[in-house]
């Protein structure tokens, strides 16, 4: 649905976006993530044609950005960072509005509005000033517009962002009940949210690309050898920490094993085993023989959060790493 | 050309939904109104007069009232045009509502002309009220109204040409009071550069004179159709809206 070729924003000094390329299928919800200031909105500003790109192409439902951008844009529903509303205009009469820009009339656009009222959760502010409405509505208002002409492809940039918790969740699950019908893009500073809505990340630092994957290889990948989660408790008195390093180091197949947490009577292991070999059991079992208590025993799964710094910081690592920005939570 | 009218229609009812298009017509009935007294009174004492000491000159109602009223309207309009084309698209880039139309299936000149349309429409607005005043003139007298609708042809081509120039200078800047402060200054020069042809008749000096909205008025207000001036203002709009389409333009490649 959308192809990407080598797409490049050159601004009079900076460069915004290097070079990226990436695919995205159709129906598919795809995350764009990266710190603030990485290149997520002037990418999707040169999708949604707003903005020229100065090299490389960019294609959307199989139409080139610069040289047929009508037909791109026919096809492209569009929610910028900030709801692009007009305070004195109401609900229902900004939306018919933009669906008459888009192209829509007579008992169609009348329809359209009333599905994206009821899809979207605005059919009782309806009659209302768009100046006047709290930010979560705006945000749905802007949600409701960049669907009004049913288009292939949405491109949302931050759609939760300034939200409340309770909103950011009702923006999501909106989010993820579109996906059926739409190719969507989604940029996000926030990790989690590319964890609970998306299937597809594609990960940008400084304009350059980072990876492009699907969330579950991504953290795969990131973990690289398996590892597990191991909290042993002292029957009586004091846990000897390097005597039970030693004895979780000597079970078959453990390759590393590093102390997490340790308190007077407890302590958190991180263990690491050679790819494909299950050593859980074992490891209770030996736990168990060494007459400790095992509190807990799981995988440790990394979040997205440890996969995106990991992968950000190896970019900026070699260049300079206080510019780095630290994700928000 | 419909894509257009929607801009145009939504462009409408942003003025007159909020105070914008009440406040301007009321200022500018209430200028007119105090012109429209002023030289109306004027015309009827000197009547008085002219039968007292019993001299019969023919008094007309178009030399003497509405032609100098035409004149000064056209004054007063460079007043009100930057307050109707400021926000056109100052408004727009600072809320971002630019990156909705820029994003929808319109031609950038679509936009463009709908906004300046609108603004037509609500300078027309304006110039209902003067043909409020100069309808008591037909109720009590008999002028002609030949020249007087020549006059309001002029005094549209006029504000075209202005608007044209107000809606390119608003698409320069996201701030209102700058495209409005920035308008005015174009307004007030193109109407003052006239004065150069009082005191000079160099060639400079006549290029200058000729690039003041005020001198292609002239013979509007006569009463005269000359294609020389209708050229000189339509080329104007034009010109302004082709600025316009090419700031809209760089706008993308800049920003």
């Amino acid at each position: 649905m959308i192809t990407v070729k080598e797409l490049t924003k050159r601004y009079a000094r900076t460069v915004a976006v290097d070079q990226i390329s990436f695919e995205v299928a159709k129906g598919q919800i795809v995350g764009f993530l990266g710190p603030n200031g990485a290149g997520k909105t002037t990418t999707m500003r040169m999708l949604t044609c707003f903005l020229p790109p100065s090299a490389g192409t960019a294609k959307v439902a199989g139409f080139d950005v610069l040289e047929q951008p009508l037909e791109v844009k026919k096809r492209i529903g569009y929610l910028p960072e900030s709801p692009p509303i007009y305070p004195e205009m109401e609900t229902a009469e900004y939306l018919k509005f933009v669906g008459k820009l888009k192209g829509l009339s007579g008992g169609d656009l009348q329809k359209r509005v009333e599905y994206v009222c009821d899809r979207c959760a605005i059919a009782d502010v309806k009659k209302k000033l768009l100046g006047k409405l709290s930010k979560g509505y705006r945000q749905r208002v802007g949600l409701a517009q960049a669907i009004i002409h049913n288009p292939d492809v949405l491109i949302l940039d931050e759609p939760t962002a300034g939200l409340d918790p309770k909103q950011i969740n009702e923006t999501r699950e909106l989010i993820k009940g579109l996906a059926g019908d739409h190719t969507i893009v989604l940029s996000t500073h926030i990790l989690s949210e590319v964890e609970q809505t998306c299937e597809q990340v594609i990960i940008i630092n400084k304009g350059k690309l980072v990876a492009t994957d699907s969330v579950r290889n991504l953290q795969a990948r990131a973990r690289g050898a398996e590892s597990v989660v191991v909290e042993i408790a002292g029957r009586s008195g004091r846990l000897e920490v390097p005597i039970v390093q030693h004895k979780l180091e000597q079970v078959s197949g453990v390759s590393r094993v590093l102390c997490r947490q340790q308190a007077d009577r407890r302590a958190v292991f991180e263990v690491e085993s050679q790819k494909g070999r299950l050593v859980r059991g074992d490891l209770a079992r030996a736990v168990v023989q060494g007459g400790w208590d095992l509190n807990e025993l799981r995988p440790a799964a990394m979040s997205l959060e440890e996969i995106f710094l990991q992968l950000t910081e190896n970019e900026s690592a070699e260049k300079d790493k206080t510019t780095a920005k630290e994700p928000q939570p | 050309m419909r894509n257009a009218w929607i801009i145009c229609r939504k462009e409408l009812g942003s003025y007159f939904v909020s105070p914008i298009a009440y406040l301007l017509l009321t200022m500018f009935g209430l200028i007119f109104g105090f012109f429209f007294w002023n030289a109306l009174a004027y015309f009827v004492i000197e009547g008085m007069e002219m039968q007292m000491r019993g001299q019969m000159f023919p008094m007309n109602l178009n030399e003497q009232i509405i032609r100098p009223l035409l004149s000064n309207v056209s004054v007063i309009g460079l007043f009100f045009i930057p307050m109707i084309t400021m926000r056109l698209f100052a408004e727009e880039k600072r809320t971002g509502t630019i990156e909705l139309l820029a994003t929808s299936p319109l031609r950038d000149l679509e936009i463009i002309v709908g906004k300046w349309l609108a603004a037509m429409v609500l300078y027309s607005c304006l110039l209902l009220f003067t043909a409020l005043n100069f309808a008591f003139l037909f109720k009590y007298g008999n002028p002609d109204w030949k020249p007087l609708a020549i006059g309001y042809l002029g005094l549209l081509l006029q504000a075209g040409a202005l608007l044209a120039i107000g809606t390119f200078i608003s698409t320069l800047t996201k701030n209102q009071i700058i495209a409005g402060a920035a308008t005015f200054g174009v307004c007030l020069l193109l109407w003052v550069l006239e004065w150069v042809s009082g005191y000079e008749t160099a060639t400079w000096a006549r290029v200058l004179s000729y690039l003041s909205v005020i001198t292609h008025f002239e013979s509007f207000a006569r009463g005269v159709v000359d294609s020389k001036d209708a050229v000189f203002y339509v080329t104007v709009i034009f010109l302004g809206l082709f600025f316009t389409a090419r700031s809209m333009e760089s706008l993308r490649w800049r920003s």
